[in-house]
């Protein structure tokens, strides 16, 4: 074990005089390591920004709301199962409370109505289209991530009367009112004027696909009284427990097929859709997404580690009668084999710790220059790729290190 | 003083190297090579012996046998009471390290390192801590005369110093024998002569020295000489060391 130790303590000595005595041959050695972490850090920063980005954009649906719908929110290969289905009705909401309130121990908390379309939004000149108009209740709120920039969401009487108020996204806001607040203005849509009386904070893209701020937000009585036609409704369910998710689906379905009066030999003809399995749907797309891009990168790191490979048989070809020399001295297979894997090691440790300076750097630059790509630095990621240059050194370092350590003594000294 | 007196007086010492009838073959192309065809030796502690022979006479790969760099095709080799001819690879490599110290032509040492760096190496092998190696490394640089080039690299110094570094290292492990191969073959005759004297007094200081060498000249320094022949042994015979045959002149 002590001699290990020094004959660990030796290679590395010898590795780090080679490296100072061949600067230049090092260094373009080197430059293909740096080039493979600097290709595999940023792609991993990347990775770790779309992961990020996911899990925000999951956030918004909550992990403890329940969306009754009529489709599931996964790929369907029998969708005329699912088409002929009936519509969800906002006014399942108030039976379903009601068996909720009735319920002990219920898992659920409340049933909240929201029906949706398109529209465009105007106010004065200004008009923004394909905008979210959602009607619901006051009680959406406790559903939602929303934070509020300014104003307010609409209270329960609001709610129940139907009154003219609306909530309005950032990017509505933006839009229609680039230099004032929108608080106390109104905004028209379908010829319809509704005061404004929140602005929602950013929320960002979901996926990078579309805007979350494109929204507006009103009173579903309003909503049904001024666009009835050609919405779309769900019924979102607030659960009480999180880790008890699957009992209160359970308890949601039970609750859905008495409002559907469904007997029991049908199945259920809607569906009850949670954040958990959409996650579950693109995570694989997701995880596709990494392991492509990490591979096609890790072959510029291979590619590197061919030329430390190569580098390393040179070294060994070049230091045939060192070797001999050292063997005759008692080096063992072992200790020869040691020292080339440490000089090809110490090789790549270096590349990668350039490498990961100058993805360091990089990713500041990426940062500074385009603040919406998601880029993610982490120490986790510093460690995973110093743990690749040392492997890669030991991968490509083997078979010259190995080929070093099975010479012929005898050989390798007569070798001139 | 008479140095034949102390020679003849010697007791002889214990049996260090003992090969018998051990042949070697190559295959080269579709040729089988024998290189050595049944040698018998043995080795004493504290002889000083000379090994030579003209190029193709097996001179060579008996140094390597003797050396422990290559095992015999067949026969019986032990140093020191071991079975060396049917050690693995990592067992010679312990053998070479702890017994053997080796003395090359040309040199061999370590072009980066410096003399210090380079007589540590066989004590790096042999598992010893670093504040006694440099300790023993220094103390044989300073025995061969090289206290004050401790730190030169082998291009700072002289051929003569370079060998003076090499035997320094071939010692440092304090090993049963050295074996030098043709150790003045790359020097000139002055320089070589200042290397055989330093044989010499490592020889008189307890060393058996195996020698291996085409010249007449180096040859007699020692104390017995081996002459071979198209892989056998031609002779074997006792001669009086330097200062004797100087006496004898007087």
């Amino acid at each position: 074990m002590q001699r290990f130790l020094y004959e660990l303590t030796e290679s590395w000595k010898i590795a780090v005089t080679q490296m100072r005595s061949n600067k230049t041959r090092s260094m373009l050695t080197a430059l293909g390591v740096i080039i493979g972490i600097v290709a595999v850090t940023l792609m991993g920063t990347a990775i770790g920004g779309i992961q990020t980005g996911f899990d925000k954009s999951m956030a918004v649906f909550g992990d403890d709301v329940l969306y009754v719908e009529q489709w599931p929110w996964r790929q369907v290969d029998d969708w005329w199962n699912y088409r002929d289905r009936k519509k969800i009705k906002t006014e399942y909401a108030e039976p379903i409370n009601r068996m909720i309130a009735a319920t002990p121990n219920s898992n659920l908390v409340v049933a909240v109505p929201s029906s949706a379309f398109f529209r465009s939004v105007k106010h004065a000149d200004n008009e923004v289209n394909n905008i979210l108009v959602r009607g619901t209740v006051s009680d959406y709120i406790i559903t939602s991530t929303f934070e509020f920039k300014e104003g307010r969401f609409f209270n329960d009487i609001e709610s129940r009367d139907g009154a003219n108020v609306c909530v309005v996204g950032y990017d509505v806001a933006d839009a229609l009112f680039p230099s004032e607040s929108p608080l106390d203005k109104s905004v028209l849509i379908n010829g319809q004027a509704f005061k404004v009386i929140g602005v929602i904070s950013r929320q960002g893209t979901f996926l990078g696909l579309f805007s979350l701020d494109a929204i507006v937000v009103m009173p579903l009585p309003a909503f049904q009284k001024y666009f009835s036609a050609k919405s779309d409704s769900d019924i979102l369910v607030k659960v009480k427990d999180k880790t008890r998710l699957a009992d209160a689906k359970d308890e949601l379905t039970g609750l859905m097929r008495r409002v559907r009066a469904l007997p029991p030999e049908k199945k259920d003809d809607f569906s009850i859709n949670e954040q958990q399995a959409l996650k579950s749907t693109l995570d694989p797309i997701k995880n596709s997404i990494a392991v492509a891009g990490l591979f096609i990168t890790g072959l510029s790191l291979f590619v590197g580690a061919i030329g430390i490979m190569n580098i390393t048989f040179v070294s060994v070809k070049e230091r045939t009668k060192e070797i001999g020399t050292r063997k005759a001295l008692g080096a063992r297979r072992r200790t020869i084999l040691l020292q080339f894997l440490i000089e090809s090691t110490a090789l790549c440790l270096v590349g990668g710790l350039i490498g990961l300076s100058v993805a360091y750097v990089m990713c500041f630059g990426i940062g500074a220059a385009f603040p919406s790509f998601p880029i993610q630095f982490s120490l986790g990621l510093v460690l995973v790729s110093m743990l690749v240059s040392i492997l890669t050194g030991l991968v490509s370092g083997f078979a010259p290190a190995w080929s070093a350590s099975r010479l012929d003594p005898v050989t390798a000294l007569r070798y001139e | 003083m008479n140095m034949t007196t102390a020679e003849t007086m010697r007791p002889p010492g214990s049996i260090v190297i003992d090969i018998e009838n051990i042949t070697k073959n190559y295959v080269m192309g579709d040729e089988t090579v024998h290189a050595l065809r049944g040698v018998t030796l043995q080795i004493r502690r504290n002889e000083y012996l000379a090994i030579m022979g003209p190029s193709g006479s097996g001179k060579s790969t008996l140094m390597n046998m003797l050396g422990c760099l290559d095992t015999p095709s067949s026969g019986r080799y032990e140093f020191n009471g071991k079975n060396v001819a049917e050690m693995n690879d990592d067992e010679l490599a312990a053998i070479r390290n702890r017994e053997i110290g080796f003395v090359f032509q040309t040199f061999n040492l370590l072009p980066r390192s410096d003399s210090l760096r380079n007589v540590e190496l066989p004590l790096i092998y042999a598992g010893i801590d670093p504040e006694t190696r440099a300790e023993r490394a220094a103390q044989t640089l300073i025995d061969v005369g090289l206290g004050d080039r401790m730190h030169h690299k082998p291009n700072e110094l002289s051929g003569g110093q370079r060998q003076r570094v090499a035997v320094a290292r071939a010692l440092v492990n304090r090993p049963s024998i050295i074996l030098a191969d043709e150790p003045t073959g790359n020097l000139d005759s002055k320089t070589g002569e200042e290397i055989m004297a330093l044989f010499e007094s490592l020889y008189q200081r307890g060393n058996t020295i195996i020698l291996i060498t085409h010249e007449r000249d180096i040859a007699l320094h020692a104390r017995r000489t081996v002459k071979l022949r198209d892989g056998l042994v031609e002779s074997d015979q006792l001669s009086v060391g330097p200062e004797a045959r100087a006496m004898a002149f007087t």
